[in-house]
């Protein structure tokens, strides 16, 4: 478990970061370090060239916008999220499902664009950003590039960001007024990558009733999976026990990955069940 | 008052808590080269081929061998088994011919650093044919080369009549019981660094742990050398658990490097090997039946069982199948008895101890069995124990079984005593009675218990060397060993104890064939036992000697004097005229008058303590679990683990290793599992699929060490402490889970799957 030999570069700008990444051939950034470095000393990596983005301040750092939405840049830590107040206010599911990324120790270091473009498909903050409608900012030589998250994931871990480009940030829209939100997931141990996991948000409009509805699984298909079915279904109840049950049954079709330790009927199973309980959080929640 | 029995601080921990601490990966000579082993990929294969010469080619790399470079070593021997003929099945230290499970070594390679020598690992061609897995040691046995099976023995052993037994009996339960593969996985992975000193024609391995002077003595053999030209050192030990410190192929390449390229070799294993080299323990299906009478007694139980070894037996040869025969019975009185343990090799990581070796799993079956017969017999799972306790009236109890090589003669226990004890401190029946609120409100919640009895103190002798120097200060050299667990301290505390000094004046020397010439280590629970009542010895023999020498400085008669603190002394007048032990010490030094009457100058002794039979400590785990019925997830809520170690050196050590034996036991009981696909390849290989408890899963865990049965075996009464912390937590956590599931006996095998969990459900609701 010693990795490979690489080329290392610890460039301080983004410029300079892209350039690299534009000049070198087989090569791969490095965010916080907690999925690359096992891959690169368990050589299931073997690049050429490794490119530092540690050093790079303005990749770092969350600023709210006027209209209360967030703007996060990709290096910022894991930790700095969680503990932010600023966070907590405009999107408490990101806060709610970074208690259960990793552990505390490895949210010291990890950062928030590691996670979105290393993309296990069971990893908490992909499944929030699915969630949120986020929009992830991409920068490359030509520019910077905004795309919805719904259209990052290109398949399983791997995100839409190109050999010479970097993920920069994302914008996390507000959550409105009212909003209930719950994130659950299933893992054997505290820490682990869920076998399961769930966002939801649940938008009250004026007359009480959900106005709209977003529901999305993790650790079911190869990215975060948005139930649009089941959101429909939700829109414009007040989400009545029959309403939870509506929504569940559209489960009940989901063809979940399999692996060898875990068989596909459990994850649907797990899918059923933690979505049933997100739901009624959301719903105690929802103002 | 006495160090003995006070929870005093640990010596070990100053380097440890400054990083000061001397692990294997610390270790470093001048002009070290590091080695790599290429290890099996398939689970099975002829071996066609092996070249190294693409490894010799890369810059950095010095040697490269496989089997045919070390032809002339022979496979790695027992130590620990009575059976016959087991030897055909040793492990080579490359594989020749064949491979036999995923991991194993092929070829070996020493570059100038770690990570040239992976990447020249890399470069080795091994050309394998692939033949068909053995995965089930319950299957029929195939074949393991042209003239054998699989089945390399069956550890029989029985008494009684059994077969009258089961013919009269007022019902028979049966049951068909499996543990999972799962095995000691220490903080710190093995390592391994030889240095062959041609000045002084002495090789030295250090990294090393639990079995120095066995280890040196074949170590030596296997080379052609004398022992004496051998040594083994032992620095901090990261965890032992039963599987460090065993003889490795590893070991005996590194050694063979050292001698051959006249250069100091360092190897360190990395995590994903480990979890597919070292030993793996466990794996192991029970067919018990028990015939019992109208009363819940108990007339016979017969256990067949079938254990997975693994690719090749290692230095245990067959001791846990030995242990799983011969100590099953744990705490009960058993008319009759026979098991067959069907010892049998399959195509994976070779198996060997793991703490508690046989009794986790025998305690696991047996519980079960228990919990069985109270519910065919329309029993309270507590009085059906109640009921077949060996009584403490029967004490010794010598049971007509041998396990280890030694006769099962239970030393001395009040296993009632104990349970009740235990029950009260855990509030039993208020748990019942909390248990039933909480069901009636739609809770799947239960609660479980595990006796059992332990083993310990496996002797026959252990000896240590008690010097006081000129400053006072007290050198203890053990041929012992520690793993971590407080040996420093608790052979400290009973050195100083007996001679009357403070115990931090007293520096044990451990894990050092240099320093002793015989020596056991540390496994078995038998250091305290053994090394503790030799170090007793010693620490009387050493004050009687100080006063002796002390009457003459002083004039007085020895009976007259006491030691306290180091300073000899008139019992009546404590202030009055008095000399140090260091005074004492100079006063025997060689040339002295005093010593010319001692056939060996200076204050000090050698001592050596003999047991023919283990001290038996015992213990009860009692559990209160609740399942997620929508998850299936297993939540223990609340855990007691009570046990009897005759007596305490010091208690708090005694409550860290339970504390900690009982983490491991959760995890084999819920968590950790090597599991393999349909051709052997090993699925659990990193942390993410082989699930150890973090501090996350740990429960609330009460502790009751009681001290109601000290072992008239030894000096001391003490008992060991090492593994009573794992051994029923299988077994409490299985009864636990079928009460919270309705008491139906769907519980059968370890570890419990969340997906189990809910399929019982879903079984106990149709």
């Amino acid at each position: 478990m010693k990795a490979p030999a690489f080329e290392y570069h610890d460039p301080t700008t983004l410029a300079e970061a892209i350039a690299l990444l534009c000049r070198l051939e087989n090569a791969r950034p490095l965010a916080g370090g907690q999925s690359l470095m096992p891959m690169l000393n368990m050589r299931f990596v073997q690049p050429d060239h490794v490119v530092d983005l540690n050093r790079i301040a303005e990749l770092s750092g969350i600023r709210v916008l006027p209209d209360g939405a967030l703007e996060i840049g990709a290096m910022t830590r894991q930790r700095d999220i969680e503990r932010d107040a600023r966070v907590a206010q405009a999107c408490p599911l990101m806060v709610e499902a970074l208690a259960q990324v990793g552990h505390r120790q490895t949210r010291n270091r990890g950062t928030i664009g590691g996670s979105l473009c290393h993309m296990d498909p069971a990893a908490e903050l992909p499944l929030v950003c699915a969630a949120v409608d986020a929009v992830v900012r991409i920068a490359g030589p030509g520019g910077e590039r905004e795309i919805p998250f719904a259209e990052f994931p290109l398949g399983y871990m791997t995100p839409a960001v190109g050999p010479d480009e970097l993920l920069v940030g994302l914008h996390v829209p507000a959550a409105p007024k009212g909003q209930g939100h719950a994130f659950l997931e299933f893992a054997r141990r505290h820490g682990d990558f869920a076998i399961v996991a769930v966002a939801v948000l649940l938008d009250p409009g004026p007359d009480g009733r959900v106005a709209r509805a977003s529901v999305a699984l993790g650790g079911v298909g190869p990215a975060p999976l948005r139930l649009a079915e089941a959101e429909a279904l939700l829109r414009g109840t007040a989400v009545e026990d029959d309403a939870i049950a509506r929504a569940l049954a559209t489960t009940a079709s989901l063809d979940p990955m399999e692996d060898a330790l875990v068989p596909g009927w459990y994850r649907r199973h797990l899918a059923g069940v933690l979505l049933g309980r997100a739901l009624g959080i959301a719903r105690e929640r929802m103002a | 008052m006495s160090v003995f029995g006070q929870s005093v601080m640990r010596l070990e921990d100053a380097p440890l808590l400054r990083g000061e601490g001397a692990f294997a990966a610390d270790i470093d000579f001048p002009r070290q080269i590091h080695m790599r082993v290429v290890r099996a990929e398939m689970a099975h294969a002829r071996l066609v081929s092996v070249d190294v010469t693409p490894a010799l080619d890369l810059p950095g790399v010095i040697a490269a061998w496989s089997a045919a470079d070390v032809a002339e070593v022979p496979p790695i021997p027992f130590r620990a088994t009575k059976v016959r003929g087991l030897e055909p099945y040793c492990q080579p230290i490359l594989a020749q011919g064949r491979v036999r499970y995923v991991g194993e070594p092929v070829a070996v390679i020493f570059a100038e650093d770690a990570a040239v020598a992976e990447d020249a690992a890399d470069l080795v061609l091994v050309e394998l044919e692939e033949l068909p897995a053995l995965l089930d040691a319950a299957a029929e046995p195939t074949d393991f080369d042209a003239t054998r099976n699989t089945e390399p023995t069956i550890v029989r052993k029985s008494y009684g009549e059994l077969d009258a037994a089961f013919r009269d009996a007022h019902v028979v339960v049966a049951l068909d019981l499996a543990i999972g593969r799962h095995s000691g996985v220490p903080m710190e992975t093995r390592g391994a660094i030889a240095r062959y000193d041609a000045a002084q024609d002495v090789l030295e391995l250090h990294g090393t742990a639990k079995k120095q002077h066995w280890n040196r003595d074949e170590i030596a053999r296997l080379l052609g050398r004398a022992p004496s030209s051998v040594h083994l050192f032992e620095g901090h030990v990261g965890g032992g658990f039963g599987v460090r410190g065993e003889l490795y192929p590893e070991d005996l390449l590194v050694c063979l490097a050292a001698l051959r390229l006249r250069r100091p070799v360092k190897w360190i294993e990395d995590r994903r090997e480990h979890l597919v080299a070292t030993n793996h323990s466990r794996e192991q299906r029970h067919r018990i039946r028990a015939a019992v009478d109208a009363e819940g007694r108990i007339l016979a139980i017969d256990n067949v069982f079938f254990h997975d070894q693994g690719a090749y037996i290692r230095t245990h040869g067959a001791r846990v199948a030995d242990m799983s025969a011969g100590l099953l019975l744990g705490p009960y009185r058993v008319p009759a008895y026979r098991a067959t343990g069907h010892f049998r090799l399959t195509n994976k990581t070779p198996a060997a101890t793991y703490r508690s070796p046989g009794r986790f799993e025998g305690s696991f079956v047996r519980e079960r069995l228990m919990d069985a017969i109270a519910a065919r017999c329309g029993l309270d799972r507590v009085e059906v124990r109640r009921r077949n306790f060996v009584d403490v009236s029967e004490m010794p109890y010598a049971r007509p079984l041998d396990a280890l090589g030694t006769d099962v003669v239970l030393d001395s226990g009040d296993y009632a005593l104990l349970l009740d004890k235990a029950l009260a401190r855990f509030g039993w029946d208020a748990r019942v009675a909390d248990v039933a609120r909480r069901r009636a409100a739609g809770e799947s919640v239960g609660l479980g218990l595990g006796v059992f009895v332990e083993k310990s103190g496996l002797g026959p002798s252990d000896g240590v060397r008690m010097t006081v120097d000129a400053t006072g200060a007290v050198e203890l050299v053990t041929g012992a060993a520690s793993v971590g667990q407080g040996v420093e301290t608790a052979l400290a505390q009973i050195a100083a104890a007996a001679l009357g000094v403070d115990y931090r004046r007293v520096r044990v020397v451990r894990g050092r064939t240099d320093r002793i010439e015989f020596g056991s280590g540390a496994h078995a629970s038998r250091v305290t036992v053994m090394s503790g009542s030799a170090t007793h010895q010693a620490g009387l023999a050493l004050a009687a000697l100080a006063k002796q020498t002390a009457a003459a400085l002083l004039q007085t008669p020895e009976d007259a004097l006491e030691i306290v603190d180091g300073v000899v002394r008139r019992v009546d007048t404590p202030e009055g005229a008095s000399v140090t032990l260091g005074e004492v010490a100079r006063a025997l030094a060689p040339g002295t008058k005093l010593s010319r009457d001692r056939a060996t100058p200076g204050l000090t002794v050698e001592s050596w303590f003999h047991s023919d039979h283990m001290a038996y400590p015992y213990g009860v785990h009692l559990a209160q679990v609740a399942l997620d019925r929508g998850t299936g997830q297993v939540k223990v809520e609340h855990y007691l683990v009570g046990y009897d170690v005759g007596r305490a050196v010091n208690p708090m050590l005694v409550e860290g290793q339970i504390a900690g034996g009982f983490a491991q036991g959760l995890g084999g009981a819920l968590y950790e599992e090597f599991r393999y696909d349909e051709r052997g390849q090993p699925l659990s290989t990193t942390f993410a699929d082989y699930l150890m408890p973090t501090i996350a899963e740990m429960p609330p865990l009460d502790i009751l060490v009681t001290e109601d049965a000290p072992s008239p075996l030894n000096p001391i009464g003490v008992k060991g402490a090492g593994e009573g912390g794992t051994n029923a937590v299988g077994a409490a956590i299985a009864s636990a889970v079928d009460d919270a599931l309705g008491g139906r006996g769907q519980v059968t095998q370890l570890p419990i799957m969340p997906r189990d969990v809910l399929r019982f459900l879903a079984e106990g609701a149709a």
